[in-house]
């Protein structure tokens, strides 16, 4: 399956006005709720199939204009499972072709605000899946960023999954991470990565009211740290726990 | 082969690499590493991510890369700050002892160790496959001896370990040295179990 999903928001008069919507299943794009006091407009992505399956190409465009306020979330979490038989078969051919690939492009124009908050990515058995976010801020722009992902279902080892991250502000890469499970990554699993741990993520702040100071470093539990980057008001938090749970608490804890 | 890499990636170059534990320190106090089992674990975790960003970041700076490109580079993928310091010091410390050994073409006097190494390494005359190599070495046999001081394993069984580990090193380096876009992978628990490993007062190893 291959498709796209846009979404473009832009502030008319103070307040923000999303003049794209575009869905194409199974991203389904809906606005939900009314406005939040402070302006920000709120979407949903919801899944319209099953997956992502190996062999789809998903890929989500969204563009915050000058001012404007968005958040982006999901109704549920993605279920990365590996593709029909006959993709199979194909990338026996041309391998590749069974892997599931999402690519998300934001960008988001000064003054800006974009919260990204999905739900996490569940690397099922057999998924071979990478997604890949390209995130472009002018400077002044304000960003929140979640990523998340759970190593299998309940009781199950997941499959390949990678999350590949790349932050930008005014044309600077700040932050570029790739973090990978599943059996092609080796000692994925071990002391130095996850530990044994089924549930990894970061929540990314980018603030411009932090450009003389971030937030400091601190440590948030046994597997979670706050840390301020290195190049531009910004910091990172990093969870890693035995369960999503264990993980979302501790990113909501970060810059609370 | 030549002596010059020899020496490089020698753990008796004065270099301060034996202060570092490449996170070894903060994993086993949170008892994630306890034995030697655990160890190749933490080794193969840490070869195939910070290894291969290392590997990588050397072999650019060997071959002339831009070197604030690179320390900018090496800035966005080191989330910990800890961890970028200790990486800064290491390099600094190595840079001094390049310096009385090569002429090294930059006045710098601390970069990122991956950056510092490709520089000495290009200076000593070595190729970019070498100073990669040099790097993933590094990232493995620092930690396995911090292993012998930190769990007091045997130091055959932990040196029969780092030569099981051989041929992975040399596939790490071997895909450092050739590809495109600079990798990025990350191990979380390396981050941060160095900012807990900050907040020591009393330690055996700085990072």
């Amino acid at each position: 399956m291959k498709a796209t999903a846009r979404i473009t928001a832009v502030a008319e008069a103070g307040r923000t006005r999303l003049v794209t919507l575009r869905s194409e299943t199974p991203l389904l794009v809906r606005k939900t709720g009314p406005s939040r006091a402070d302006g920000e407009v709120e979407v949903h992505l919801v899944g319209g199939a099953a997956g992502p399956l190996g062999g789809d190409r998903l890929r989500i465009e969204v563009a915050v204009g000058p001012g404007a306020r968005l958040c982006v979330r999901t109704v549920a979490a993605s279920l990365a499972l590996p593709g029909p038989r006959r993709a199979e078969r194909a990338s026996r051919q041309s391998p590749g072709d069974a892997q599931s690939t999402l690519d998300i492009h934001a960008t988001v124009a000064a003054g800006g605000s974009l919260r990204w908050l999905p739900e996490p990515l569940i690397a099922a058995k057999g998924c071979d899946h990478v997604s890949r976010s390209l995130v472009d801020l002018e400077s002044d722009a304000s960003l929140t960023w979640r990523e998340e992902v759970v190593c299998g279902r309940h009781g199950e080892d997941p499959g390949d999954a990678s999350l590949e991250s790349t932050v930008r502000l005014a044309g600077r890469t700040i932050m570029r991470q790739d973090v990978s499970v599943g059996p092609r990554a080796a000692g994925w699993a071990g002391p130095a990565v996850l530990g044994g741990g089924r549930a990894t993520g970061t929540l990314l702040v980018v603030d411009p009211l932090w450009t003389e100071k971030p937030p400091e470093a601190a440590v948030l539990g046994p597997g979670a740290a706050r840390m301020p980057l290195a190049g531009g008001p910004a910091a990172i938090a990093q969870a890693v726990g035995g369960d999503l749970r264990e993980v979302r608490a501790a990113l909501d804890r970060a810059f609370a | 082969m030549s002596t010059t890499l020899l020496l490089l990636a020698d753990g008796r170059f004065p270099a301060g690499g034996h202060a570092h534990s490449g996170g070894l320190e903060a994993a086993v106090t949170a008892g994630r590493v306890r034995d030697l089992d655990d160890l190749d674990a933490f080794l193969r975790g840490r070869l195939a991510t910070v290894g291969l960003v290392s590997a990588a970041f050397a072999a650019a700076a060997c071959a002339g890369g831009d070197i604030h490109t690179l320390e900018a580079g090496l800035d966005a993928r080191t989330l910990s700050p800890a961890l970028r310091k200790a990486s800064r010091a290491q390099g600094r410390a190595l840079l001094r002892a390049g310096r009385t050994l090569w002429t090294l073409p930059t006045a710098e006097r601390e970069l990122h160790h991956p950056v510092a190494l490709g520089v000495v390494a290009a200076a000593a005359g070595l190729t970019p496959a070498e100073a990669a190599l040099t790097a993933a070495y590094g990232t493995v046999t620092g930690p396995a001896s911090a292993a012998v001081r930190l769990l007091g394993l045997d130091p055959y069984a932990t040196h029969a370990l780092v030569a099981r580990l051989a041929p992975d090193c040399d596939a790490v380096a071997a895909r450092a040295a050739t590809v495109d876009d600079l990798p990025a992978c990350s191990a979380p628990l390396l981050d941060i179990g160095a900012e807990t490993h900050a907040t020591w007062e009393v330690r055996l190893f700085a990072s």
